[in-house]
């Protein structure tokens, strides 16, 4: 059998569906994926980009601490879904041309045009690319703004976003408890639930949670480690051993 | 003031002793001596005018526009040859069209005068090519409000308040 390392999972070239169906053996051997949970929100004066950390090949998770959320300019950033690699690779290419334009330009780029050289690359590669991601950044002319671009190389101007296979169980959220207009304090923390709930559900997503914010003053990283986050129905308390259960004096140890 | 090249004006790729390209500018003399053209930048937008020329009575009106629009939001007024003023303009909309296509928001008039005059200065490069003998006005009103261009054969381009080109443009600017 092969000795299972972390560096030969990562060389590994061969593609697997992402956690999907696996035969014998949990896979660990597949193409970088990013399982994923990622959220974009507007609020009033900018955006808020949020993502988990997680990325697996099969079933091993390959990176528990993974940053999801990559700059293209000094306004704009992207969180990235699907292949780590083909996100990558777009997010690279994206930036270089950016670079250029702006300083042809003069001026920074406005989101509206790195979302548009983020979905032609999507669009014309389709047969090609794994890759949903969602564009949020601020420029002078319109503000904050979020634009998604999913799998086929659409590209969609919304006031909040989610990607990735742990915003399935967020839909409903979503549409409940979004509102317009929240204060930069509320939209970071609603994005940090958000995600968490997701990872609470979502064996693709887990780690933590990285949120960036864009506004007109600037960018701020922010980083909500994995035990810091709130849990949710059903889920145990972080516990250090047996031990403690069975110091706790309960005299059946099935019994918490 | 007309000089005599005597020799250093046969080719485009040749420089005088005294550091002039004469092939670009006797280009340029055929801007001034052609019908005029003037722009002027206005708060709230721009205003491009041609003299209208009728070089014979039997051509219909309206067949010798010098007065192109480039784009929804930009124009462009040509003085000089006015075949090689259709070139520049059909670069122009080509270049904003595929401008739109790659970012997805209109061209920055700046941006277009730049390949503009990137594209008229090309042509004083090469041996095998020859300056356009055209000089253009580029009127455009893009997110930072309206401005006015002009381009010359040399492919000089500044941006103007107010630019006249041709016979009258002496006249025009006072």
């Amino acid at each position: 059998r092969k000795p299972l390392s972390p560096v030969s999972a990562a060389m590994d070239a061969a593609s697997s569906l992402m956690g999907g169906p696996s035969s014998a053996d949990a896979p660990t051997d597949g193409e970088h994926r990013m399982g994923t949970t990622i959220v974009g929100v507007c609020y009033a004066g900018g955006v808020v980009l949020a993502a988990d950390s997680r990325t697996s090949t099969g079933m091993y998770v390959a990176n528990r601490a993974s940053d999801k959320i990559s700059q293209l300019t000094d306004n704009v950033y992207v969180c990235r879904s699907g292949s780590a690699a083909d996100t990558q690779v777009i997010s690279d290419y994206v930036r270089y041309f950016l670079h250029q334009h702006t300083i042809q330009l003069g001026q920074p780029a406005t989101v509206k045009v790195a979302s548009n050289l983020v979905r032609l690359l999507a669009y014309q590669n389709k047969s090609m690319l794994q890759a949903g991601m969602i564009v949020g950044g601020w420029d002078k002319y319109e503000g904050g703004q979020i634009y998604s671009v999913p799998l086929g190389g659409t590209i969609l101007r919304q006031p909040f976003a989610i990607g990735g296979s742990g915003s399935s169980y967020l839909y409903g959220l979503m549409d409940h408890e979004w509102k317009e207009g929240m204060t930069q304090e509320e939209a970071e923390k609603f994005v940090v639930k958000v995600v968490s709930l997701a990872i609470a559900r979502d064996g693709a997503s887990g780690g933590v949670v990285r949120t960036v914010t864009i506004n007109e003053e600037g960018v701020k990283r922010s980083f909500h480690p994995g035990d810091k986050l709130p849990l949710w129905h059903e889920e145990m308390e972080p516990q250090n051993s047996l031990l403690d259960i069975l110091a706790a004096g309960s005299s059946d140890a099935m019994v918490q | 003031m007309s000089s005599i090249g005597t020799g250093y004006d046969l080719s485009v790729t040749t420089f005088s002793p005294d550091g002039r390209v004469f092939q670009v500018e006797y280009a340029g003399k055929a801007v001034d001596n052609s019908g005029t053209i003037v722009g002027i930048k206005c708060k709230d937008g721009i205003v491009l005018g041609v003299e209208k020329l009728i070089t014979s009575k039997m051509i219909l009106a309206g067949s010798n526009r010098r007065l192109h629009s480039v784009h929804r939001n930009s124009g462009l007024a040509v003085a000089g040859l006015a075949a090689d003023g259709r070139q520049v303009v059909s670069r122009a909309k080509s270049e904003a069209a595929n401008y739109e296509k790659v970012y997805g928001e209109p061209m920055p008039v700046k941006e277009l005068a730049d390949r503009v005059a990137s594209y008229v200065h090309l042509c004083t490069l090469y041996w095998w090519l020859r300056p356009f003998g055209c000089g253009v006005i580029l009127g455009g009103y893009d997110r930072d409000g309206p401005q006015l261009y002009m381009i010359e054969p040399s492919g000089l381009s500044y941006k103007y308040f107010g630019a006249a080109l041709g016979k009258g443009r002496q006249a025009a600017k006072t």
